[in-house]
């Protein structure tokens, strides 16, 4: 079957340093394609053969899976006809569609004890698939990194780029210019980071670059804008105040979510017994302003192979003021190599 | 697809199927390193190969570890000097920074490598420590005699990471074609007393610098593209955080700058993803008051890895840790090119040091076995 080859995932630097070829792997691995052709389309790989999605399920736990939101959720993906973007599972439980993308959003992702960049991954690809333009600051890895995740989803971050589709910050790129290169300073144009280096710990230059790259041209045909922030919890630690990460996002609200009528997903890590006050400061105020908010949590009980952490889904209903109260759904999850699989608590495969 | 001999061995169901590493041979052409079945990064290996199967296979190029030290440093400075020597091995580069002592002298300390005999008689006293209490021949099941028995030492049977002998030290001329760079903090400020480095501790500013360029002059990031021989380097510091590098988060509660050690680390990050290298940092974690900044460090590295040794506390009695002298713990995983981290089996993980070899069991597993065979 058509496994990845191990080299064609390497981190292209390293790629050109060793000079080899470099491959470009479509999303359902098949890696004997010429990769030039893939390039030159320009456009997301085709959708994979259907079934791709649907995970196989004993006659046993298909008996006993009696909750009915789970059912029809199973034959709704298997319906779809599978293709292994963006998580399907996860758009039926937030009730999201890439045709009729939401707007004026703002989603937290946040995360304890665990990972939770998969839900990254899933927006960006959510999103790109919805035709929308995305303006992703990612602070914490490399192009590359999410350039290969994100075709196992079925999207090409290079190609979005190129048709002005993705405005990519790589921060730790732009972090490395920064720092060691005296002679940009004076040319180009000013750094989206610097406040790294400089003494003032606003991060205005950071907001005019998202204001700059989402506000739309004349040309673009797109959808609505979308912000997308890789780990919040960064700029604190790179020197900026808490209240100045703040206003940062009150400021891309303002033009995002209000005037462009886009959305804003961002990403922060929290813990309950953390003693990083100031990270806990700006996610609690975060909590309170966010539409939406999914929380990642590792399970209580500790590491488990089949059931990697739990998700608790928080719809803000509240905010609109109608006096009801918010929607909590908790779900727990594991992921997989190109998929990540939703269940309701104690119904995981380990335990069925 | 579980049994790949290229990926760590685990403990339970290793087979005797052995991969061919086809799709591998085209890109190990640089010495010492190997592909990763997961994600298809670059591993080096980090000079202890029971670590290297905990942190699934090996370190990969371009990522960082961070070593939280035991209390008197003791067992840290051990695997500092692995990293170092493994390096040496392989031929690859080194770049060892340190404000305590001197490169020089803890390059001269390293341990010597085990040569294939010597390695198989360790090989064999590892494995007779082991199942000293195990009954000899199978009466009824004697069809699973000759399969491998349970391993609660992670192991690897390729030609990957070398063992090595604390005893000896390496002799020079291992030495001899090894290209190495240092930099020593009292020698550096000598030499440049005063160095603009701007919103960051000087101390780290210039190791920054210094470190990139290395990574540049010697074409570690492919700059160089007439460069045939590619080749990793390794870089080491030691103690960072430390008083000795001018920074008082140790010992301190409310230090002058508290953003001076994340700043550092994700400028490191940045060259190291940029460049054919890895890095290896000690970090003298028990030290730090305030474990915010612990947390934003651990949150900036790719691994993380604490040692906690039992000298002097009440642990050193407990029956359960009788054979070991100090307890690992994995803090974090890196997640490279991948929806998945590669977390390993093993979780209860304990270190101990013989006379000449440092190995890290799952304890609790060893328990298990010795107990149900009794």
């Amino acid at each position: 079957m058509g496994e990845d080859k191990p080299c064609s995932r390497m981190n292209p630097t390293h790629r050109e340093a060793l000079e080899l070829p470099s491959r470009n792997p479509t999303a359902d691995g098949n890696a004997g394609h010429n990769p030039d052709w893939t390039r030159s389309r320009g456009e997301a790989n085709p959708a994979p053969p259907a079934g791709g999605a649907i995970r196989p399920r004993s006659a046993h736990a298909r008996r006993y899976n009696t909750s009915p939101l789970l059912r029809s959720l199973k034959t709704a993906c298997s319906l779809r006809g599978g293709s292994p973007a963006m998580f399907a599972e996860l758009n039926e439980l937030l009730n999201a569609s890439p045709q009729r993308p939401e707007t004026g959003k703002f989603t937290l992702l946040r995360d304890t004890r665990t990972d939770g960049s998969f839900l990254v991954h899933h927006f960006l690809s959510f999103y790109l698939r919805a035709g929308c333009k995305v303006c992703f600051v990612a602070l914490l890895q490399s192009f590359s990194h999410y350039n290969i995740i994100a075709q196992k989803l079925g999207v090409s971050l290079t190609a979005a780029e190129e048709r002005g589709q993705l405005v990519f910050l790589e921060g730790l790129k732009s972090c490395l210019d920064l720092w060691f290169g005296e002679q940009e300073e004076q040319s180009g144009k000013p750094s989206p980071l610097q406040f790294i280096s400089k003494s003032t710990s606003d991060l205005k230059a950071l907001f005019d670059f998202v204001q700059v790259s989402l506000t739309p041209a004349s040309s673009d045909s797109w959808k609505g804008p979308v912000l997308l922030v890789d780990d919040l919890s960064v700029l604190l630690s790179l020197g900026a105040t808490p209240v100045a990460v703040l206003d940062f996002i009150h400021y891309c609200r303002v033009v995002v979510c209000s005037q462009l009528k886009g959305n804003i997903v961002v990403l922060v890590h929290s813990n309950e017994d953390s003693e990083d006050e100031e990270n806990e400061l700006v996610v609690n105020s975060l909590c309170h302003h966010s539409d939406l908010i999914l929380w990642v949590e590792g399970l209580a009980t500790g590491f488990c192979k089949d059931v990697h952490g739990q998700i608790k889904i928080t719809r803000r209903v509240s905010l609109e003021l109608t006096g009801e109260q918010d929607v909590v759904q908790i779900y727990q999850y594991k992921i997989q190599d190109k998929n990540v699989t939703f269940f309701a608590r104690g119904l995981s495969a380990a335990v069925l | 697809m579980a049994a790949a001999a290229g990926g760590a061995a685990r403990g339970r169901g290793a087979t005797s199927f052995q991969r061919k590493a086809a799709a591998g041979s085209r890109l190990a052409t640089v010495a010492g390193t190997r592909p990763s079945v997961r994600h298809g990064q670059l591993l080096l290996s980090s000079g202890l190969p029971s670590l290297d199967c905990v942190l699934g296979g090996g370190i990969a190029v371009g990522t960082l570890l961070l070593i939280e030290e035991d209390k008197y440093g003791f067992y840290s400075s051990l695997l500092f000097k692995y990293f170092l020597a493994e390096g040496v091995v392989c031929g690859h580069d080194l770049f060892v920074a340190s404000a305590k002592e001197h490169p020089d002298s803890i390059l001269k300390e390293l341990p010597a490598p085990l040569l294939d005999e010597q390695r198989n008689e360790l090989g064999e006293e590892a494995t007779a420590v082991k199942s000293e209490d195990f009954q000899d021949s199978m009466k009824i099941a004697w069809r699973y005699q000759n399969l491998p028995k349970m391993e609660a030492s992670p192991t690897t049977s390729t030609k990957f990471g070398h063992y090595y002998d604390l005893s000896k030290t390496m002799s020079p001329e291992l030495f001899q074609p090894i290209k190495w760079h240092s930099f020593y903090l009292p020698e550096e400020l000598s030499l440049q007393p005063t160095v603009k480095t701007r919103s960051m501790n000087s101390a780290y500013g210039r190791l920054l610098l210094s470190i990139q360029r290395i990574i540049s002059q010697e074409g570690f990031d492919g700059s160089d593209p007439q460069k045939k021989q590619k080749n990793i380097l390794r870089i080491g510091i030691q103690s960072l955080g430390s008083l000795l590098w001018g920074d008082d988060i140790c010992c301190s509660d409310t230090p002058e700058d508290i953003h001076s050690l994340t700043k550092f680390l994700y400028v490191l990050r940045g060259l190291l993803r940029k460049s054919l290298s890895a890095c290896v940092i000690t970090i003298p974690a028990h030290l730090i008051e305030n474990k915010a900044i612990m947390e934003r460090v651990t949150n900036l590295s790719d691994t993380v890895v604490g040692l906690e040794s039992f000298i002097g506390s009440e642990r050193e009695t407990n029956p359960l840790y009788k054979d070991y002298h100090g307890l690992v713990h994995v803090r974090r995983i890196p997640q490279l090119n991948s929806l998945i981290c590669d977390v390993s089996d093993m979780k209860d993980l304990a270190f101990r040091l013989k006379r000449k070899l440092f190995t890290i069991e799952d304890y609790l597993l060893l328990q298990q076995s010795r107990k149900s065979l009794q």
